[in-house]
């Protein structure tokens, strides 16, 4: 077994989060009322592959914890239980504990017990209490009070005895064909002899006459006594390949009892004896076969060996870190930062294939005609190089919508939050989902996350109010939230629409003035008055709930929503709601860039930045406070920044009659650079600083241009805080 | 490679006593020599990923004098730095010997590739472990967390340097956060 699974266990931890993902989306469409049976079998299946994976990847933890689950849902699957609220809350604790039990292991850190004995126990208790309805109600809302009593109560009526005892009686019957799927029972005895002494007794029963043998399948059937102190699911884990081809019993006995057993049966074949390693991993795996059973094999293998169980998965999790820690200091590079991956459906690559195939048709085509090329062809050969030059752009593009995912990947996990934040809030709210087909780029869709998370949390919490205001307010008691993403120009744009109370516009500036933000006298539109939240430290909320209302956060959003490349804007009607739009870049790769030049380097500006671009006049420049200069354009007025001056180059003009003043904006924020000259606007590849170098404020990337020459490309918002700390190092000089 | 089979060699001595001579031929590791002022230097050739001639980079901002900025090397950024300027040793102006030598250092989470300036490739050396000798401390710039040791070739000596402390972005990082922080309280 020298296979390095760990190298699999990238692929383990996706798959999994995707499965939770596919629970927690299945149990929030799970109510009383339609249980549809399919939805239930999904949600099965899921928390099935994820026991599989965890189990083979000895991540017991997980494996014993999804196991408990999966109890649980296959009862409610065969309708021996009802679906019922509280069950469906249980459930999503379930999936959240799941989650973090996951991060835990693919950051390589330790899962102890106690992260999630809670919900172990709330859910053994739930599958003990077969169907009692309000237990489970109890155990869902009530969770650590409940703890103690019901981890006593699992504990207490076997404990004891089994405590002494050292030996297990298993009785292993495999079902007929179990040799046609290449399992051999003497490699498990062998499997199990590693575990310590066993002594096996083969019953032949059944064995028919010679002439009536088929000698493909299996008729004998064995008891096996092992004479070692394991745990139960070490047992299992040698038994797992055949789980579903055999009945197992595994009884915990003294050393007398299973002896006395085994002599009962009839004669002992083979008795061997080497103790070595006794403690294998150990994923756990049940699947109790005879139904009647049941109930006495749980208490037997729950409870038993639960605690000594528990205690030995967390040393084996530990055993299993140091294992690998050499590996690690030898690589340098640990395991769990491997790239992250995404997932690409077979028609993009097949276009992609395409396009390949029709480049190189192309190129050949080019080939050839340059072999015996004379002026006749030209007209052709300008064919072909249109026709290489659209090959190009298609390619681009297909490449570019690989990394593009649908924005359900974000929107997917608002349901679950407002019915949370809902029920906590004791507001009814609604979500509704429009376009969460757009598509978007890997990169943006994992920051706009958060900024999103807090915009909707803050439409429940502050937009839309309690049932009996709505009430009074003649709306419907149910509130609505809508997320809304589509394509617009260049940009995806997002929408948050609440039906609530709006923003109250008195309050809101009423606030600002007692803040210092803005002076009684200002006169603000509504548009200024809106923009106002997004300002640090500000908050309405007449109390602060743990939702929201302490004042960070609509700043950071913004602030994540620039740094993205885009913008937020504020509508409300006072008492019908209010509305948020985000604007962000469809890509982070691409950007459509203005070339400047400043003496013999060439930098590239963000288009989207660009106000305007123009020629100015020594006399329209003024200069204040003699440190910087302010050009005055209609009504703004524009700090000048000398590029040459911050990125130390020698320009070919310091006058500013013979430069070009290049007007960008940011977050309101004007200022203008003084280049040399305007060059041409074309797309720029983003290529990161960083992957090779370190990164520099004022500089988000370089690219390459038509020449294969490196040219930098500008961060306004980083060059404006240049600006600022110079404007605030000059003003320091003038106090 | 080269480096775990000396790793080999310090923990298992018995069997590399007994097929000394075998194992010695394939124990060298292969470094590879330049000039710098006249004097020798090498690194170990598995960390040089190209030669090239010297090509004008594009500049950083503000960059320390002896990052002479980026450069393309298909499609990736590569910086460069001068380690004549780095270590405080005599300019010299480019010439047509003048080469870059693009280097592969690995670091904690990824590989990272950086350029330096050199004045001349010389030579392929194959060093076996126990050929190099340990540096006197120098106090020099270019000093003793650089100098993995010294090898003695005929009439000439040179002096292994370690490629990761030769690329460290310590300084650079310093550099910048230093400009700014001066910047701001001026």
């Amino acid at each position: 077994m020298s296979i390095d699974l760990s190298q699999f266990h990238q692929v383990f931890f996706e798959e999994s989060f995707d499965g939770l993902e596919v629970m927690e989306q299945n149990l929030l469409g799970l109510t009383p009322e339609s249980s549809d049976p399919e939805v239930i079998n999904t949600i099965f299946r899921a928390a099935h592959s994820i026991k599989g994976g965890s189990a083979t990847f000895h991540f017991t933890s997980v494996a014993e914890f999804t196991h408990i689950l999966e109890t649980l849902l296959d009862e409610m699957r065969n309708g021996e239980r009802a679906v019922t609220t509280p069950m469906v809350d249980l459930l999503l604790q379930s999936v959240d504990c799941l989650r973090n039990m996951l991060s835990k292991l693919q950051d390589d850190q330790l899962v102890e017990h106690a992260d999630y004995a809670e919900l172990e126990a709330a859910l053994k208790k739930a599958i003990d209490n077969d169907g009692d309805h309000e237990s489970v109600n109890q155990q869902a809302s009530d969770l650590t009070s409940k703890e103690a009593p019901s981890t006593a109560g699992l504990e207490s009526d076997a404990s004891a005895q089994h405590s002494e005892d050292s030996a297990w009686l298993i009785t292993f019957i495999p079902e007929p064909q179990i040799l046609q799927t290449g399992n051999e029972p003497i490699r498990m005895f062998r499997e199990l002899n590693l575990l310590g002494e066993i002594k096996v007794v083969s019953q032949i029963l059944k064995l028919p006459t010679l002439a009536e043998m088929d000698e493909t399948l299996c008729y004998s059937q064995w008891m096996i006594g092992l004479f070692a102190e394991v745990d139960e699911s070490a047992i299992r884990e040698v038994f797992e390949w055949v789980d579903d081809e055999c009945e197992l019993k595994l009884e915990a006995l003294t050393e007398e009892q299973v002896n006395a057993r085994l002599s009962g049966e009839a004669f002992t074949e083979e008795a061997l004896s080497e103790p070595e390693r006794a403690n294998a991993p150990s994923p756990i795996d049940e699947k109790i076969v005879d139904k009647n059973a049941k109930a006495s094999v749980q208490s037997t293998s729950a409870s038993p060996s639960k605690p000594q169980s528990n205690s030995n998965t967390d040393l084996q999790v530990r055993d299993k870190s140091e294992v690998k820690d050499p590996n690690q200091a030898n690589k340098s590079a640990p395991v769990a930062t491997g790239g992250s991956s995404i997932r690409v459906s077979i028609d993009k690559v097949d276009s992609l294939i395409n396009l390949v195939g029709e480049l190189v048709i192309t190129q050949s085509m080019l080939g050839q005609m340059g072999e015996d090329f004379n002026i006749t062809k030209l007209e052709r050969l300008k064919e072909g190089l249109i026709q290489l030059e659209q090959n190009t752009r298609e390619l681009q593009e297909s490449v570019m919508q690989i990394r593009m995912l649908p924005i359900s990947f974000v929107f997917n996990r608002f349901p679950r939050m407002i019915r949370d934040l809902s029920s906590r809030l004791n507001k009814k709210v609604e979500l509704e989902i429009f376009g969460e087909n757009t598509e978007l780029d890997k990169t943006v869709m994992e920051q706009i996350g958060d900024p999103l998370v807090h915009l909707v949390r803050n439409s429940l919490d502050h937009g839309i109010e309690t049932p009996d205001k709505r009430a009074a307010a003649g709306k419907s008691e149910t509130g609505k939230v809508q997320l809304n993403a589509f394509h617009q120009g260049g940009n995806i744009v997002i929408e948050i629409i609440d039906d609530g109370a709006g923003i109250n516009r008195e309050r809101v500036l009423n606030k600002a003035i007692e803040r210092g933000l803005v002076s009684e006298q200002q006169e603000l539109s509504d548009e200024d008055v809106y923009q106002l939240v997004f300002e640090p430290g500000f908050s309405t909320a007449e109390s602060i709930s743990d939702v929201s209302g302490r004042g960070v956060g609509m700043d950071v959003v913004k602030k994540n929503i620039q740094s993205l490349g885009g913008s937020v804007e504020v509508r409300s009607e006072p008492g019908l709601g209010s509305t948020f739009t985000i604007r962000l870049p469809l890509t982070l790769a691409i950007l459509d860039g203005q070339l400047i030049r400043v003496g013999n380097q060439i930098y590239v500006v963000p288009l989207t930045s660009i106000v305007e671009s123009l020629q100015i006049k020594t006399h329209e420049v003024v200069s204040i406070t003699g440190s910087f200069d302010v050009y005055k354009l209609r009504d703004d007025h524009v700090p000048i920044l000398r590029l040459y001056e911050t990125f130390e180059v020698k320009p070919d003009f310091t006058d500013y009659n013979d430069t070009v003043l290049v007007v960008v904006e940011v977050g309101g924020k004007k200022v203008g650079f003084m280049v040399d000259e305007l060059l041409a606007q074309q797309q720029v590849v983003i290529k990161s600083l960083e992957t090779n170098f370190i990164s520099i404020e004022g500089i988000s990337g370089a690219t390459i241009l038509g020449d294969g020459k490196v040219a930098l490309i500008l961060d306004i918002l980083g060059m404006l805080n240049r600006l600022n700390k110079q404007k605030s190092s000059s003003k320091g000089i003038a106090a | 490679m080269s480096e775990l089979l000396e790793i080999e060699n310090d923990s298992l001595p018995i069997e590399i006593e007994y097929n000394e001579d075998q194992v010695h031929e394939n124990l060298g590791a292969e470094y590879l020599g330049f000039d710098l002022q006249g004097e020798t230097y090498c690194v170990d050739i598995l960390s040089v990923k190209e030669i090239r001639g010297w090509t004008e980079p594009t500049a950083l901002p503000n960059s320390p004098k002896y990052v002479k900025g980026i450069i393309n090397i298909r499609g990736d950024i590569v910086p460069i730095l001068d380690i004549r300027d780095r270590y405080g040793m005599k300019h010299k102006d480019y010439n047509k010997t003048t080469v870059i030598m693009i280097l592969n250092v690995q670091e904690e989470k990824k590989s990272r590739v950086m350029g330096i300036v050199v004045d001349a490739v010389n030579d392929v050396l194959n060093i076996k472990p126990e050929e190099i000798k340990e540096a006197p401390k120098s106090g020099h710039k270019l000093n003793d967390e650089n100098i993995e040791g010294l090898y003695n070739n005929k009439d000439k000596v040179y002096v292994i340097l370690s490629v990761t402390s030769l690329l460290d972005l310590a300084d650079i990082k310093k550099h910048y956060s230093k400009q700014f922080s001066t910047e701001f309280s001026e």
